[in-house]
């Protein structure tokens, strides 16, 4: 996974870069260099290490971000298998920021809906930057219930900044639109699994997020307002993003804690983006696990099992 | 001319405290200079441009419910500092000094009542309180209102006014939409009326749950109601707003709310659309 490197996975890059290097010299003078390499793997595996355990939460942001990070779209073509995409909202228009269909998943037929950023700036602007409109929310709504129709599992990918902050969106009824996802997503009859893959960000994130179980990746994020705007409001400047990073606590391992998700996916060393093959295993396994002890309870079940979930959710004294 | 132009534009989004220790008070929305009393007597509406400034949760139950019905629930819950938020100040003493200055637990009161000898059920949220932002406390009380409505078969209201979600309360606050949204998803399994009155503001997670899943949506004239934040659209698609944009008129336009109803009628027209929906 080349690219784009982060400025705290500069020693990261260094490494990779001498082996990449050292192979290419080997080929064109015909070397054995079968030791330097390993001696290399060792170290990046040192440096890898060194680099992640002392990782700051604004850089765990910058992970949940990172240009290279696996989108909705990779999981879908990677863990599930015979994707066919299932267009709009029926009443406007067909949201690129969000994408779903029907997907095989260990052989037998889901639902998977996700949040999908692009890769290069044209793809970027097709789908938004991942941020919905209210149209994207109503496609995924509309999907979710036809799954229901049908008593096929829902699995939904979060991947958003946030809801798209336009006059258009406001317009069409932004937080209507996220609103009845929420109170829609309570009430269905089929096992549901939200997974966190990268960006969970305030109420667009929540409105594909309220499953059965929640899951998170090791280095995603899930939070109420992102650090910037947090830090713009609470310190009144955006610079202070790392303080506010800090303050929201709004890494898995957090949110596990607090009871907020029910599971971390681990990622494979150096993050998601260093192994798509690695991240998509790993993934399989853990939401193969949930849907299969999700499967076993009823309609009802499943759905006083959501309503209890999130009525739990919150921190008081009396 | 001037004062005209500034009353076509609606007030600032954050309401300020209207009146202070002065007999005389200047309008926000239109400018006008105005005696104190006479706004006050007018339900803390604008006796020139009608902006209706904010009311008290009390002043608000007193409004709408039948005199001496009102029962106060869960007035000693109380919001802890789970994750020892720090901003500029503790968010602990955050919460201190606002208990002191409102002399509140929270930013909402809930409470059962009647309207037209009507059993109801209430919640009325307190700007005055952090912005009236939506955290765990707020949550939880919304959901027991709604959760009385459900065991005792009353229709609910709630009164929003709301910057949103409690930024200090994190992840926690977020998991609020989810959970009274939740609730009123079991609302509508037992066709138990709910009506959703937004005032100015309300913004946020507030809007984006429980306050646009009324059965009957309903606003006050002029309330400001969106999801997004007006400043931070401006600074997303660097151009001037529309006027009048997300303004109650403005959503009643776009399909958002079922009717615009001033303040001294609010009472009256409940009573009717009560009358009509329950047997
Ligand atoms: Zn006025």
């Amino acid at each position: 996974m080349g690219g784009v490197y982060l400025d705290f996975e500069q020693p990261i890059r260094k490494v990779i870069e001498r082996i990449e290097e050292m192979r290419r010299i080997a080929d064109t003078e015909g070397l054995d260099v079968h030791d330097e390499i390993e001696k290399l793997e060792t170290k990046l595996a040192k440096v890898r290490d060194d680099v992640y355990r002392k990782i700051t939460p604004y850089q765990r942001v910058q992970l949940a971000r990172h240009p290279n990070r696996p989108f909705a779209l990779d999981y879908i073509n990677s863990v599930f298998e015979d994707f066919i995409e299932l267009h709009g909202d029926r009443q406007f228009r067909d949201d690129p920021a969000i994408v779903g269909g029907w997907a095989l998943f260990g052989g037998k037929p889901v639902m998977v809906i996700g949040q999908q950023k692009g890769r290069d700036t044209k793809e970027k602007i097709y789908r938004n930057f991942g941020m919905a409109h209210p149209e994207g929310y109503r496609k995924a709504m509309r999907l979710m219930k036809m799954a229901e129709q049908y008593g096929r599992a829902i699995v939904t990918l979060i991947d958003t900044q946030g809801a798209y902050p336009g006059i258009e969106a406001e317009e069409r009824g932004q937080a209507e639109a996220i609103a009845r996802n929420l109170r829609e997503m309570a009430m269905l009859r089929v096992p549901l699994v939200a997974i966190v893959i990268g960006e969970g960000g305030s109420g667009g994130a929540l409105a594909l997020g309220v499953g059965n179980r929640v899951l998170m990746m090791e280095n995603a994020i899930y939070s109420v307002i992102s650090p910037e705007g947090c830090a713009s409001i609470l310190w009144r400047d955006a610079e202070e993003k790392e303080k506010a990073a800090r303050a929201l606590k709004i890494d898995a391992a957090h949110l596990m804690k607090f009871g907020i998700i029910d599971e971390i996916i681990d990622e494979p060393n150096g993050g998601a983006h260093m192994d798509f093959a690695g991240t998509a295993a790993n993934m399989s396994k853990v939401l193969d696990k949930h849907l299969s002890q999700l499967r076993r309870l009823s309609e009802e079940d499943l759905v006083t099992q959501r309503v209890e979930k999130f009525s739990h959710m919150g921190e008081f004294e009396e | 001319m001037s004062w005209f132009r500034k009353e076509k534009r609606g007030p600032k989004v954050q309401p300020k405290k209207v009146i202070p220790d002065n007999i005389w008070i200047k309008c926000e929305a239109c400018g006008e200079t105005l005696y104190k009393k006479e706004v006050e007597a007018n339900l803390n509406v604008c006796t020139r441009c009608s902006f209706h400034y904010g009311l008290t949760p009390d002043q608000y139950a007193a409004l709408l419910l039948d005199s001496g019905s009102f029962l106060e629930h869960d007035s000693v819950m109380s919001s802890v500092d789970t994750l020892s938020f720090v901003d500029r100040k503790k968010y602990s003493e955050r919460l201190d000094q606002m208990v002191k200055k409102t002399g509140r637990n929270e930013a909402v009161v809930a409470a059962s009542g009647k309207i037209d000898k009507i059993d109801v059920q209430l919640s009325v949220m307190d700007f005055s309180f952090i912005g009236g932002s939506m955290g765990s406390v707020v949550g939880e009380k919304i959901a027991r209102s709604i959760r009385r409505s459900l065991d005792g078969h009353q229709p609910l209201i709630i009164i929003s006014r709301s910057g949103g979600a409690r930024m200090m309360e994190g992840i926690f606050s977020l998991m609020q939409m989810a959970k009274t949204s939740a609730y009123l998803g079991r609302m509508r399994e037992e066709n138990i009326p709910y009506f959703s009155i937004m005032t100015h503001p309300t913004t946020g997670g507030v809007t984006a749950s429980f306050s646009m899943l009324g059965d009957i949506n309903i606003a006050e004239p002029g309330a400001l109601i969106g999801f997004a934040g007006p400043r931070v659209i401006k600074q997303t698609i660097r151009q001037d707003l529309p006027d009048g944009f997300q303004r109650a008129e403005f959503l009643l336009e776009h399909g958002m709310l079922d009717m615009v109803v001033p303040r001294r009628q609010m009472r009256y027209t409940l009573i009717r659309l009560l009358h009509f929906m329950l047997d």
